[in-house]
């Protein structure tokens, strides 16, 4: 606020150094995806445009058409709901349990079964395929979304855990210790009393579980043949030939399930950020 | 907790045996979650370690032979090196995937800082930057790829045809290394600058006012209190991206395809022994040695930089 006055030549150097830096940040941001948007809206045969002429070519929704009518599309968005929701539903029972007994119970072991959920968290997922795909042949799972939403409880139910454990330890104990007083077992004291003070936690634990089962790939292309998720029909979206790729297409499917995913983060922003860093930072 | 107020001396006992009640209720809390990571990590692993001491393969695992370590280090008679350990084509994918994680871990935390910072200071349209930063991060990894991958791309793509000339970028081993790890710092950054923006908003605004009054510039108020006091965050996302990073699958093999992401990443010179090539023993025992490389690095961190837990 002095500079402004003393040196002004400074000052406004200094503002429009720091308006450029927004603005190449903004860019370099946003630009990938925007292309993306505009390729989606693009005719096949004006993909080869120069770019300036790529931006004003006329707009077309027939590759979002066409990647609807797509029976692999809608069957893979069909199946990567499913799988993701089940996935995250039952993490979150599951992990709401266990939140509840790490952030509120006082007893032995609990610093080694915070290790252990730890540590799984940071499993690499290569290191149980090979094991998980035996079991999931032997259980006449292939191919089923079941395998599926089992598998992701590995990095679902860690990340569940943890993240719940952080916000049950910011609750008041006061709330918890009158439903004692007045006799309440722990599961009714979790039902009745946390988790009605814990859905924002867990709407944001779950959005985030959501968004990690969404995109996992690794299992989703190695446990299924036919009944795709979304991730791995997007990457196998082929055209005529290997070497033909109908770029429009993929951009329109890659913005149909791209969109719900920027939507819910922008609308559960701050929320989100809170998520990321309880279940992060103080890991 | 809170203690009774007037001591009897019957309080203690009876909170003692509150306490066991408690703690014999919290296991029963915790059981259906460790069950489910029994079966879902734990016996897959012991599973995978298992196979990675057999000659089996994936159709028929019941039909193995006892191998030890073979699938590590193993030569044949006749001189043909078959264990993973001997095969040039796993060191080219340790020796990239090192590459990819150091790189883009390195620039992630160089640009996540300056975006954190930038956005951590008062000016307009910071509200829109903010949201703008969580956008590569929502995008589902194997959209980027894809994305990237249009953009590389030798005739369509922006940057393979405009800036590169029509150079096909992905077509190479060595220079795709650098095209993912660009993919990957501009998909993740977002990551980091949240995690850092978090720090930086936790750090006391008196003490940035303190080091105006004693004259100290923008630069040493940086390195001199910002860094310090973020270390600890920053630490934590440093390790928790450079796991990401070492495990990294869904970019090489979307983008380069299964054999090339056999050459660039541990994880899909595994998953290529393991399911395209059926070699259920040799595959886990890349799968083993993965987990090993990961959980070492992960024992270092929580011992090095002291993690807590209570």
């Amino acid at each position: 606020m002095n500079l402004q006055k003393t040196n002004p030549a400074l000052y406004y150097t200094q503002r429009v150094l720091f308006y450029l830096l927004v603005l190449v940040i903004a860019v370099y941001l946003l630009f990938p995806f925007l292309w993306a948007v505009l390729t989606s809206f693009r005719r096949a045969g004006d993909l080869f445009l120069p770019p300036l002429q790529f931006i004003t070519a006329p707009s077309t929704l027939s590759n979002y058409t066409q990647v609807f009518a797509n029976a692999s599309f809608q069957r893979g968005l069909l199946f990567s709901l499913l799988v993701a929701v089940a996935s995250v539903l039952i993490s979150l029972l599951l992990g709401s349990f266990a939140a509840y007994a790490l952030g509120r119970f006082r007893f032995r072991g609990k610093a080694f079964i915070l290790y252990i959920i730890l540590a799984v968290s940071v499993f690499p997922q290569i290191a149980v395929l090979g094991g998980l795909f035996t079991l999931v042949q032997t259980t006449g799972l292939f191919n089923n979304p079941i395998a599926l939403i089992f598998s992701y409880l590995i990095f679902t139910i860690p990340f569940t855990v943890w993240v719940l454990t952080s916000f049950v330890r910011d609750i008041p104990g006061e709330l918890e210790e009158a439903a004692l007083v007045d006799g309440a077992s722990p599961l009714q004291t979790l039902f009745r009393v946390l988790f009605p003070v814990m859905m924002p936690a867990l709407v944001t634990t779950g959005l985030l579980a959501f968004i990690n089962a969404w995109n996992e790939y690794l299992f989703a292309l190695t446990f299924t043949s036919s009944n795709r998720t979304v991730p791995v029909v997007i990457a196998n979206y082929s055209g005529a030939s290997q070497y033909d790729q109908p770029w429009g297409p993929i951009m329109a499917a890659s913005i149909v399930v791209t969109v719900p995913l920027i939507i819910l983060v922008l609308v559960f922003q701050r929320n989100i950020v809170s998520g990321l860093t309880a279940g992060a930072v103080k890991g | 907790m809170t203690t009774n107020a007037t001591p009897t001396s019957a309080a203690p006992t009876r909170r003692r045996g509150i306490e066991a009640a408690r703690a014999r209720q919290a296991i029963w809390l915790l059981l259906p979650t460790l069950i489910a990571l029994a079966i879902v990590a734990g016996y897959p692993l012991y599973r995978t370690i298992f196979y990675s001491l057999y000659d089996a393969n994936l159709t028929s695992p019941d039909q193995r032979t006892f191998l030890g370590l073979g699938n590590f280090w193993f030569t044949t008679s006749d001189g043909v090196p078959l264990g993973f350990l001997q095969d040039p084509k796993w060191w080219t994918a340790v020796k990239n995937t090192l590459l990819f994680t150091v790189v883009s871990v390195f620039l992630e935390t160089v640009f996540g800082m300056i975006i954190a910072l930038v956005v951590n200071s008062a000016f307009r349209g910071r509200a829109f930057l903010r949201t703008a930063m969580l956008v590569p991060w929502a995008i589902p990894t194997v959209v980027s790829a894809q994305m990237w991958a249009y953009m590389y791309n030798d005739s369509f793509g922006l940057v393979g045809r405009g800036v590169l000339g029509g150079q096909a970028l992905l077509a190479n081993t060595d220079s795709a290394i650098w095209a993912l790890i660009a993919v990957d710092v501009w998909k993740t950054t977002s990551f980091m600058a949240l995690l850092i923006l978090a720090g930086l908003q936790s750090l006391p605004g008196d003490m940035y006012e303190a080091a105006d009054m004693d004259g100290a510039s923008k630069w040493t108020q940086f390195w001199r209190l910002t860094l310090p006091l973020l270390r600890p965050a920053l630490l934590v996302a440093l390790v928790f991206r450079s796991l990401d990073a070492l495990r990294v699958f869904d970019i090489m093999y979307v983008m380069l395809g299964p054999v090339n992401a056999a050459q660039t990443s541990m994880t899909g010179y595994a998953r290529q022994a393991l399911i395209d090539n059926q070699l259920l023993g040799l595959g886990s025992a890349v799968a083993v040695a993965i987990f090993l490389i990961i959980m070492v690095i992960v024992v270092i961190y929580v011992t090095a930089f002291r993690v807590k837990f209570d």
